[in-house]
């Protein structure tokens, strides 16, 4: 086995957040030779500075040109974040569903006839197991879902993993790295989470308290990283250990939240779409309900660690995020507790300032 | 297994918010000792604002220890000690640590036999130990009782959650019956139905914890189920719709369970960690026998303690 540091690096999706942070972090890595970075947009000027020595090839993955790419740089590890998870950021469903499927379909076959090819990170996601009440309270990578996704990201994400397992069929000497993500959180990444927790008031399902588990952005780049410059083969889980309840969440980041009927729900969620504040899909409508949460131990085991808890990704989200007006702000209301215990008899001397909090 | 203690245990540490103002430090001996009814008020305000701002921890199952124990059993305590006298018998046979696995009849048209339960191991069991118990995908499904099931420490019945609790060493309460012994009509009370599929055993056997016995006498009588209104429960999607001497007809009143005189009896562990763990939950006949033996003990201790009861309300 040659060794593991990769040469010549391939970045799919650059443009985005995630795709132009790990392009960054791998820039700054002296044993990388090239950093090549492919998606349909040019990223942003502030994007670009950030990705620092990494060359941007202005390509489309569903177009064979792809292949021609792939052969001159030499590409040895090919990273594929090309997996879009909103319509709106691909100009509508179908185009989405395009890019995802047809793209990936593409990618793998370049990647199939490139002799180069030693490593390859593919970005999925936890949503393949989808959202149900007969689910076991943890997935583990290997679990069988009860209700595999009929539509959108999630379907598209079970498409692309097919394809992936079949590039493995073909080529098992292509390291193969599937990674399966759970919801970002962070202060930076525009997701449908952050914007949600952004609103000023929460809408949640009626009668239902789903436990949410998040990544912070800085630990999965920093696994994306690990996993495109060493060699951890396999499918993995990749997100905080540990749960919040939807409701707990609410409260900690000091936001009222408004219970809609499950009935009423994807009315509410089209209306939030058109006034252009949160796109809520069908299937995250169910995460909304049920929740999901993988067991991260296997990423852990090989890792050596992994991403901070949930409740710490979350807490560093409250602290550096900019989430709008919170009125019932923690410290606000453990003022207030101190306040109404200062009006107790025996603490009202003036020597009693102390209280048990 | 370190992995374990990681993924499903609770997480043990608190995990302090970012902006939390630093505790205030409680003075050595106060100038005057502070009412007792004062102590609670701060108690109160403390437990409000921790509730308020999400101050609290939840394990990987969506356990909230505290709101469990402050919020959602305290109003079952009357019910256990006033109207059904709930008597127990055998609780040195439950472990004070580490993975068992309570397995005990179903009955009574709601599960209340769960509920009271999980409240006599935790209120009088030495080590004061939450039962973890598996429900029905329908529970999970419900709105408003899927989440307070999950808030109250319960999971989903199927091998993967049970084998996750049992390995943290949790204490778990597994009902095989299901709907058929809950749901089953008032002429054959006592009389256990099949037991599932055996894989409360299969459960037991891969992780090697004892299986405890548990008989419950009483719930039968808190709703005598005399009809099924198959129609409705199908409309409703529910298992079955249960018709009682008092309910439907009388509305709400109807929906009060009888004050039967209950009895919990936990019988002698079987130990299962001799049998030779994951291999043995291979071999179907051991799993079957096993069921077996478990439903048996079961079925001859409700028959002794009928024997012993002496009417069903005293």
């Amino acid at each position: 086995m040659p060794p593991a540091s990769p040469r010549v690096v391939l970045v799919t999706g650059v443009s985005r957040y995630l795709g132009s942070r790990l392009a960054a972090v791998l820039s700054r890595d002296p044993s990388v030779e090239r950093i090549v970075g492919v998606d349909t947009v040019p990223p942003t000027a502030e994007l670009r500075t950030a990705m620092g020595r990494t060359e941007f090839v202005r390509a489309d993955i569903r177009n064979p040109l792809i292949a021609k790419v792939i052969a001159e740089a030499q590409v040895d590890t090919v990273v594929h974040m090309n997996v879009i998870a909103t319509p709106s950021g691909a100009g509508g469903r179908t185009a989405m569903k395009e890019i995802n499927v047809i793209g990936t379909m593409q990618l793998l076959a370049a990647c199939q006839k490139a002799p180069s090819m030693r490593k390859l990170v593919v970005k999925s996601t936890t949503a393949i197991y989808g959202s149900s009440p007969r689910d076991p309270a943890l997935f583990t990578e290997d679990v069988e879902p009860r209700s595999l996704p009929k539509s959108g990201y999630a379907k598209d994400a079970v498409e692309v993993e097919g394809y992936v397992r079949g590039f493995g069929r073909r080529r098992p000497d292509v390291t193969l790295s599937l990674l399966r993500f759970t919801n970002f959180i962070g202060p930076r990444i525009p997701s449908t989470l952050t914007r949600y927790f952004a609103l000023p008031v929460v809408p949640t399902v009626l009668g239902f308290d789903p436990r949410i588990q998040l990544c912070h952005e800085d630990d999965g780049i920093e696994v994306l990283r690990r996993m495109t410059t060493e060699e951890h083969p396999g499918i993995y889980n990749v997100g905080g250990p540990g749960v919040l309840l939807l409701s707990q969440a609410i409260r900690r980041l000091g936001k009222p939240s408004v219970p809609v009927i499950a009935p009423a729900v994807s009315l509410v969620a089209t209306a939030f779409r058109r006034a252009g504040l949160v796109d809520i899909s069908p299937e995250q409508m169910r995460y909304l309900e049920h929740g999901r949460v993988a067991d991260v131990s296997r990423l852990s085991r090989e890792l050596g660690g992994g991403p901070r808890s949930t409740a710490d990704a979350f807490a560093d989200y409250i602290a550096h995020a900019a989430t709008g007006t919170r009125p019932f702000d923690p410290v606000r209301l453990a003022e207030l507790e101190q306040r109404a215990l200062a009006l107790l008899p025996s603490r009202r001397p003036a020597e009693s300032g102390a209280v048990h909090a | 297994m370190p992995e374990a203690s990681n993924s499903a245990a609770p997480l043990g540490k608190v995990i302090p918010l970012d902006r939390r103002p630093a505790p205030v430090p409680v003075p050595d001996a106060p100038a005057t000792p502070v009412p007792d009814w004062e102590r609670k008020v701060a108690h109160g305000l403390a437990f409000l604002r921790r509730r308020l701002t999400g101050d609290y921890e939840v394990d990987d199952f969506g356990f909230d220890s505290e709101l469990t124990e402050n919020v959602l059993l305290p109003p079952l305590r009357p019910l256990y000690d006033s109207w059904f006298r709930v008597e127990t018998r055998g609780l040195a046979n439950v472990p004070d640590t580490g993975g068992a696995l309570v397995v005990a009849n179903h009955s009574g048209a709601i599960p209340l036999d769960a509920v009271m339960t999980a409240l006599a191991l935790l209120d009088h069991h030495p080590a004061h130990r939450h039962l973890r118990m598996l429900g029905a995908d329908l529970v999970f499904r419900l709105p408003v009782v899927a989440p307070l099931a999950r808030k109250a420490g319960n999971t989903l019945a199927c091998n993967a959650d049970a084998e996750r609790l049992l390995t943290a060493g949790e204490l778990v309460g597994v009902w095989p019956e299901g709907f058929k012994g809950i749901g089953k009509p008032f002429s054959e009370r006592y009389k256990l139905q099949r037991f599932g599929r055996g894989g409360f055993v299969n459960a037991a056997l891969k992780t090697g914890v004892p299986i405890i016995p548990c008989s419950i006498v009483g719930a039968e009588e808190t709703y005598p189920m005399l009809g099924n209104a198959k129609t409705l429960a199908r409309l409703l999607g529910l298992p079955y719709a249960p018709i009682t001497p008092f309910f439907p007809w009388l509305g709400l009143l109807g929906a009060v369970p009888l004050p039967s005189k209950w009895i919990i009896e936990f019988g002698e562990p079987i130990e299962t960690a001799h049998l030779g763990g994951p291999a043995a939950a291979e071999d179907p006949m051991l799993v079957f026998n096993l069921t077996d033996q478990v439903r048996e003990t079961i079925q001859s201790t409700l028959y002794t303690l009928l024997m012993q009861r002496r009417s069903v309300f005293f």
